[in-house]
């Protein structure tokens, strides 16, 4: 099997810039990475069908080996579409990303970094059973011992939420947009 | 006519329904109508497949009348047609799901109409990639089943599911571009894409190049599949998507992944050459995926790294290449199928009936929703591989053949899997703890919705309705009817793992697949660098 340097030389250049731009962190380089790569990748198959012949209609007086391999073509056909409606889904999510954060970087996931930054220490299973056991946990929070423990700020039954207090039994709905105090009644008030 | 001949339908019924569904897109009741009944006569067709091929054989259909090895041929065999049901079953279920959910959310939430296309063309990809004969065609398949799953995580556009999703995107690219070099390499080194004829042409590759090409294909496979080091990307895309689309995708979308390493170490590269590194990967992956699990909160991220980690399990079957491992690991794929998607499932329905899926904030919900409780336990159970389910089953059959091959390596990896079953079942306990047996008083940050008073639902003015609209009948409904099928096949088990084991016998013989699609007279080549002596232990135990 012989192979033209040229498109060899190409490819491999394709290649080294593709993988170069895959490991930015802005998406753009990322994409226009993927796309050098799917490219060299074609490039590639185009290379696998040997030196390039005559068209493949078949003709009793032509042997057969001069003619080149139509597979690889329409293998790389096919590719080509695929890579093109993938080039054209990370436009649209690339241009999405920029709508809303502004930012055409790769972002981190927080929820990843949150759990990476927990302790491994359990507040439920590994802590002292407190001696305090008061059936009334809100005066727990207010008493000063409790809200030193807790670490929450505010006291007397508040939490910070941000710059402003809330109190404590509405906190966690204070994190979660939409179940906030709006509508007291649970189950979002069917009828 | 053969049944066999109407194999091609498998993938062109789903096609046929995700056009007539876009062509509805502004009629919703239709939509849903045609896509469930299609999704259902494909059910129905790959069960008369399954039907066919349950005694043995193999049978393949040469598509637009092109002889192999020149045309593309489907090649329906028990393994393909097994995976083939238990993905379209599962898949009509979380269909089921998606729609009750859009029902009861009164389709607002994100654009449900392109749902049902995108949902359709990806069970066409996933049924395209398992009936391949062609590895081309395996590629096109891995790309239909891809692109339509770009869309779904990302459906609705918000800012989770787009950062969640470029990460997915870019990855499954790199994994495809990579499988697509080994492609060309193979049709390189061989002049050959069709999977039968790589089977003879392969094997007279000198060593280095067959190893090149097959830690190529196992690397681009790997990926899809998240097998260890390259299983990063999974827990990290996974839980943001909408529940019914994590569900799917874990369901299906890594089992694609394993089914095409599963053809890649039989059909294509046979023997042992790589199977010392297969083995340390599953260990690795079961061990740090569970790992992985012990340290999260969110139930979805927990239920991703446990996907991961029983990946590990299916690996371990498929590196030991012997009959009873290798039917063990066909057995786990159809049961972790089930099971993994119906805990999506149960975690969707947490977070509609608790408000939320983080294990800070739920609490209590064996008490508010008992069904829902049951709902989780069993698959739960299962999972964890408590006896009897079949979870235990697979597993107990994984130990065994590797207890059977007793090697160090492979007795480090039955050590192993003992242990990640142990952790899997710490980690459910934990969920189940937490989510449903602590009072929601002690929840960190309780959800409100817990904190209402339970007398509400009894006594109040809306009593014995909280649970309808919160948990729709239709969402409940298809829930329980995985489950269902879960546990099904903990009481099938027999005659399924009798399929099982006679599928990876088949497989590793390799010589019924070659005959079918290219004809009796094909030479099967015998299989290089196997031990002397192995090759009658594994017929023995074959039969």
């Amino acid at each position: 099997m012989s192979v033209n340097l040229t498109l060899l030389t190409v490819m491999g250049a394709l290649y080294a810039c593709g993988i170069y731009l895959l490991l930015e962190r802005s998406l753009t380089r990322v994409l226009l990475g993927l796309m050098l790569l799917t490219n060299a990748t074609n490039l590639l198959i185009l290379a696998t069908g040997g030196y390039a012949g005559l068209a493949p209609i078949f003709d009793k007086s032509i042997p057969a080996e001069n003619y080149s391999d139509p597979l690889p073509q329409a293998l790389i056909l096919t590719s080509i579409v695929i890579s093109f409606a993938v080039t054209a889904f990370m436009l649209g999510i690339i241009y999405r990303t920029w709508v809303l954060a502004r930012q055409d970087e790769i972002q981190d996931d927080a929820e990843d970094r949150r759990v990476a930054e927990t302790p491994s220490f359990d507040a439920e299973d590994d802590s002292v059973i407190p001696v305090e056991t008061s059936e009334f946990p809100l005066a727990m929070t207010g008493s000063p011992a409790a809200a030193a423990a807790t670490g929450r700020a505010g006291g007397a039954g508040t939490v910070m939420s941000g710059d402003r207090p809330v109190p404590a039994d509405r906190a966690a709905s204070e994190e979660q947009p939409g179940s906030l105090t709006v509508d007291p009644r649970p189950e979002g008030g069917g009828k | 006519m053969n049944i066999t001949s109407f194999a091609p339908l498998a993938v062109v019924l789903p096609i046929l329904g995700a056009a007539l569904t876009f062509l509805l897109i502004r009629y919703p009741r239709a939509q849903r109508a045609v896509s469930i009944s299609l999704l259902a006569l494909t059910l129905l067709l790959e069960c008369w497949l399954l039907a066919s091929v349950w005694d043995g054989g193999t049978a393949s259909v040469d598509l637009g009348g092109w002889a192999p090895p020149w045309g593309i041929v489907l090649v329906v065999d028990q393994f393909s047609s097994l995976m083939l049901v238990v993905s379209s079953a599962v898949s009509l279920a979380v269909l089921i799901y998606a729609t009750g959910q859009g029902m009861a959310d009164g389709d607002r939430d994100a654009p449900v109409s392109i749902f049902h296309p995108t949902y359709l063309i990806l069970v066409a990809g996933v049924s395209n990639a398992f009936l391949s004969g062609d590895l081309f065609n395996l590629y096109v398949g891995f790309e239909i089943l891809l692109t339509a799953s770009y869309v779904l995580i990302t459906l609705g556009g918000t800012g989770p599911r787009i950062r969640a999703g470029v990460t997915y995107v870019v990855v499954s690219v790199v994994s495809s571009v990579l499988f697509l070099i080994a492609i060309a390499m193979i049709y390189g080194a061989t002049g050959t894409i069709n999977m039968a004829d790589l089977a003879i042409k392969l094997g007279d590759l000198d060593q280095g190049t067959r190893t090149l090409l097959h830690v190529m294909l196992l690397v681009a496979f790997g990926i899809k599949a998240a097998v260890f080091p390259l299983s990063f990307w999974l827990p990290d895309s996974y839980p943001t998507a909408p529940a019914p689309v994590t569900a799917v995708f874990a369901g299906l979308l890594t089992k694609v992944g394993v089914y095409a390493m599963v053809r890649t170490e039989t059909l294509l590269f046979p023997g042992d050459a790589l199977n010392t590194p297969l083995m340390v990967a599953a260990l690795l992956t079961m061990v740090v995926g569970i790992l992985g699990a012990l340290a999260q909160s969110d139930i979805k991220r927990l239920l991703s790294f446990t996907l991961v980690s029983h990946i590990g399990y299916m690996v371990f079957g498929l590196a030991m290449s012997t009959v009873t491992g290798l039917g063990a690991a066909v057995f786990y794929v159809a049961h972790h199928i089930t099971i993994q998607t119906s805990l999506f499932l149960v975690t969707g329905l947490i977070e509609r009936r608790g408000g939320s899926s983080s294990m800070d904030r739920v609490a209590g919900l064996a008490k508010l929703s008992p069904v829902l409780a049951v709902l989780f336990f069993i698959p739960a159970m299962n999972l964890a591989g408590i006896p009897p389910f079949s979870g235990f089953l697979g597993k107990l059959g994984l130990l065994q053949a590797g207890v059977e091959l007793g090697t160090p390596l492979a007795y480090a990896l039955v050590i192993g899997g003992v242990l990640t079953s142990l952790l899997t079942l710490l980690a459910i306990a934990r969920v189940w703890n937490r989510a449903f047996w602590r009072k929601p008083q002690d929840a960190e940050h309780p959800d409100p919705v817990l904190l209402a008073e339970p007398g509400d639902s009894l006594t109040g003015d809306r009593a014995g309705k909280s649970n309808v609209t919160l948990l729709p009948r239709t969402m409940v409904g298809s829930t329980l009817g995985l489950v269902v099928f879960g546990v099904a096949l903990t009481v099938f088990a027999g005659p399924l793992f009798r399929v099982a084991d006679q599928s990876a016998a088949e497989m590793l013989d390799r010589s019924s697949y070659i005959h079918a699609v290219l004809g009796e007279d094909a030479p099967v080549p015998p299989v290089p660098g196997t031990v002397q002596g192995q090759q009658p232990a594994q017929q023995g135990s074959g039969k």
